[in-house]
């Protein structure tokens, strides 16, 4: 398995060569600078072009580094951009569920709570951001692992422990339980994480469609479930709230 | 904030109040429904017009159309018509000042904004001998060119023939809630020419205790009495929208900016007190029937009054660059690439490396003004990285809030139990962790964020009885987060004296104040 592929270390080469020192190189710069012929050297300056990450002077021929480059460098989401994004309609999504509401990304081996709004009641709450929760027992971590293939990993290579009685242990029924949330869109969490305590979440993603963290809300069994089922107004509640943090993030309608 | 109708609310009666917010950048309008949630939004920006360096101007025709648009954008999305609208209330960019003609509706000139500081030299000449606080004890306010009477005078003194024409009778002078409401009960066809008293407060005009124009301040600002309105409460029917989409709606509430987002967070008890952190932060503390003179910076004002009963005052103190020193490490430092981001590279450090920020890029505010003081980065050794520079920018909104409550405790003798906060910064949780350290207080962050508009959606919601009394309102509150002290008190305490010093070394940086 230790097999690299020798086109993309060349392709590798050219980037960063054309990332050092002067910034455009015609192509037999390129190519004795690598030592590989012109003709090869012509295929994988055309094969980065086509994907943007090099871009050709129409005057002068050179090559340089392509927009594409840049973007990927950026695209990294700040969590705190998150919360700022998604404050109103978390806001939103606590008051007309009447539950507390999350906001998880993937951290390390599990959820980190970025963001947390309180039940709309008086009583005595303490904010949670910054916590840890477990991928394979909570919402959050389900719709993360269903959306993004590293949380995917993470949770498939997890322990799996039990942490009530109703923890889902077993990783094959897990992967398919993930099945289902990719195909329906959301995930709950029925006294697997706390006893006596359920919880709806959903995928928020940004304008390249790609999952970047979890929005949903948690409450006692008795008000968030109608028999065994999260109650669909909720439900319903909790992706909109998604769709409208991802729609903020430059997401098109879905 | 959802534009589409609950299902659950189709079939109860659907009655809404609309705020409208004339701000300094836009106007907007929110309708709200009986629990104080937000049905929709409208919002459109305005042109900023600077026509000389330190002039502000706004083409108040210009936001007359906007304010009509956003109302009937508002209306449109919440797929409401007049009849289910209560009332409507307005709230506004305090102090901006417009004259216009009482017979044909047209401005004069446009609106001076309160930013405007072509008043400064006006201002140093109306101290005389006495200084800025020549019409303190009567108004509350210092002598400076953010407040509407003496850009008054200036419009006056400037424009050919107007105090002719003024004290003829023919011309009126209004703050934008003025000028809004004047507008939507007819204009020129009977429309209602009023101010409330927290907009009045703002005017250097009005007597604080008396709630009335104070004759001997206008004649020395010269200002003459034919052009001012009509003061009323802020909670009160002051006419009838006539036309447009609102036809006959009562109009029934106006308070500044700073007053509603107080009223909007149910700031009703004495020493409750409200922090909106924008740009600039702004902290008003309700004081109760009692108007307090401020003898440690800070500028004394209406905080509302509902009706014919007793007014409530305000203790204000306002801290000139909060956000703005975020954005000036986004924009002229590029250590940040978003504002949010500030948070991410002060999380990376666990202290501020000895490193302070003492933002007085314009002089110090409140509550030291000291015009001849400029910004400095204090306590730097080779080991402050820009990470704890990012914490030092986040401690300067912090104790700068800090400076603020200890000057309204020396002031009232009120202590501040907890503060309500509000504005764009409330999502740096790092921000309000450090607040909450610094006043050993606990830090609340309403669920609604737009407390401004819900003020004002409050006070006319009260005046129809919409809502029965400020005990409805109180109940509709909820708390979105709240952060508690967890600093060493002797931490806090040495903390708190090096900040003090770095802003000792702020002062005297220009040789000459002004």
């Amino acid at each position: 398995m230790a097999r690299t592929i020798q086109s993309l270390e060349r392709a590798a080469a050219v980037l960063r060569l054309l990332a050092g020192g002067e910034r455009r190189l015609g192509l037999s710069d390129i190519a004795s600078a690598i030592g590989l012929a012109k003709a090869t050297t012509h295929g994988l300056l055309r094969t980065l072009q086509q994907e943007g990450f090099v871009e050709q002077d129409e005057i002068s021929g050179k090559y340089q580094l392509g927009a594409e480059l840049l973007r990927l460098g950026n695209s990294y989401l700040d969590v705190h951009e998150l919360r700022a994004r998604a404050l109103v309609w978390t806001d939103d999504l606590a008051r007309s569920s009447g539950e507390s509401t999350y906001l998880g990304v993937l951290h390390q081996r599990g959820v980190l709570i970025v963001h947390h709004v309180f039940r709309p009641d008086d009583s005595r709450q303490v904010l949670e951001v910054g916590a840890m929760q477990p991928l394979h027992s909570t919402a959050l971590g389900k719709v993360l692992a269903a959306f993004d293939p590293v949380a995917h990993n993470e949770a498939m290579d997890s322990d799996f422990a039990a942490i009530t009685p109703l923890t889902v242990t077993d990783p094959a029924a897990f992967d398919r339980e993930l099945e289902a949330v990719r195909a329906r869109g959301w995930a709950s969490d029925v006294g697997e994480t706390w006893d006596g305590v359920a919880s709806v979440a959903a995928p928020i993603v940004d304008r390249r469609r790609m999952p970047v963290g979890a929005v949903g809300i948690t409450g006692a069994v008795e008000r968030v479930l109608d028999g065994e089922a999260p109650r669909p107004r909720l439900v319903a509640a909790v992706r909109d709230c998604a769709r409208a943090v991802s729609r903020d993030l430059g997401a098109g309608r879905f | 904030m959802t534009d589409a109708q609950d299902p659950a609310l189709t079939t109860e009666a659907r009655e809404y109040i609309a705020a409208i917010d004339q701000g300094t950048t836009s106007s907007r309008c929110i309708v709200f429904d009986r629990d104080g949630r937000i049905v929709s939004v409208e919002q459109k920006e305005h042109e900023q017009i600077f026509p000389k360096p330190g002039w502000v101007e706004h083409d108040a025709r210009e936001i007359w159309a906007n304010v009509q648009e956003v109302v009937a954008g508002a209306l449109a999305k919440a797929e409401i018509t007049r009849e289910h609208v209560k009332a409507i209330g307005i709230t506004n960019q305090r102090e901006t000042t417009l004259l216009w003609d009482r017979t044909t509706g047209e401005p004069v000139h446009n609106a001076i904004v309160w930013q405007d500081t072509r008043t400064d030299a006006l201002c140093r000449e109306l101290g005389r001998n006495v200084g800025q606080d020549r019409f303190r004890r009567e108004t509350g306010l210092p002598l400076s060119s953010y407040f509407a009477g003496p850009k008054i005078r200036w419009l006056l003194d400037n424009v050919e023939g107007l105090r002719e024409r003024a004290e003829r009778g023919e011309i009126l002078f209004g703050t934008m809630d003025s000028w809004v409401i004047w507008n939507l009960t007819g204009g020129p066809d009977g429309g209602a020419h009023v101010t409330d008293v927290t907009n009045a407060s703002r005017t250097m005009l009005m007597n604080l205790r008396t709630l009335r124009w104070e004759e001997r301040i206008c004649d020395s600002i010269g200002v003459p009495m034919e052009v001012l309105p009509e003061i009323r409460s802020s909670s009160e029917v002051y006419g009838h929208a006539k036309g447009g989409v609102l036809d006959g709606v009562p109009v029934a509430s106006a308070l500044g900016d700073q007053q509603a987002a107080l009223f909007g967070q149910t700031c009703f008890s004495v020493g409750e007190a409200k922090s909106t952190y924008g740009t600039g932060t702004f902290l008003l503390m309700n004081t109760g029937n009692q108007a307090i003179n401020s003898y440690a910076g800070l500028v004394t004002t209406v905080g509302y009054r509902i009706g014919d009963q007793q007014p409530v005052y305000a203790l204000e103190g306002s801290i000139a660059i909060t956000g703005a020193l975020v954005q000036w490490m986004r924009d002229q430092m590029g250590l940040i690439h978003s504002a949010a981001e500030i948070e991410t590279l002060a999380r990376s450090v666990d202290d501020n490396g000895g490193a302070y920020f003492v933002p007085a890029f314009s002089g110090l505010f409140a509550p030291y003004w000291r015009a001849d003081a400029r910004g400095v980065i204090a306590g730097l050794t080779r080991y402050v990285t820009k990470a704890h520079i990012a914490r030092a920018v986040l401690e300067a909104t912090a104790w700068q809030t800090r400076e603020i409550v200890d000057a309204m405790k020396k002031d009232s003798g009120v202590e501040l139990t907890s503060l309500k906060v509000d504005g764009g910064m409330t999502s740096n949780n790092l921000l309000m962790q450090n607040i909450s350290d610094f006043l050993d207080a606990p830090v609340v962050r309403p669920m609604v964020s737009e407390t401004t508009c819900l003020g004002a959606a409050y006070a006319a919601g009260l005046a129809v009885g919409f809502w029965s009394n400020i005990e409805d309102l109180r109940a509709n509150w909820r708390r979105a987060a709240e952060w508690t002290p967890e600093m060493d008190p002797a931490e806090r305490d040495r903390e708190y004296q090096f900040w003090l010093k770095a802003v000792q070394r702020t002062m005297g940086w220009l040789d000459e104040e002004g």
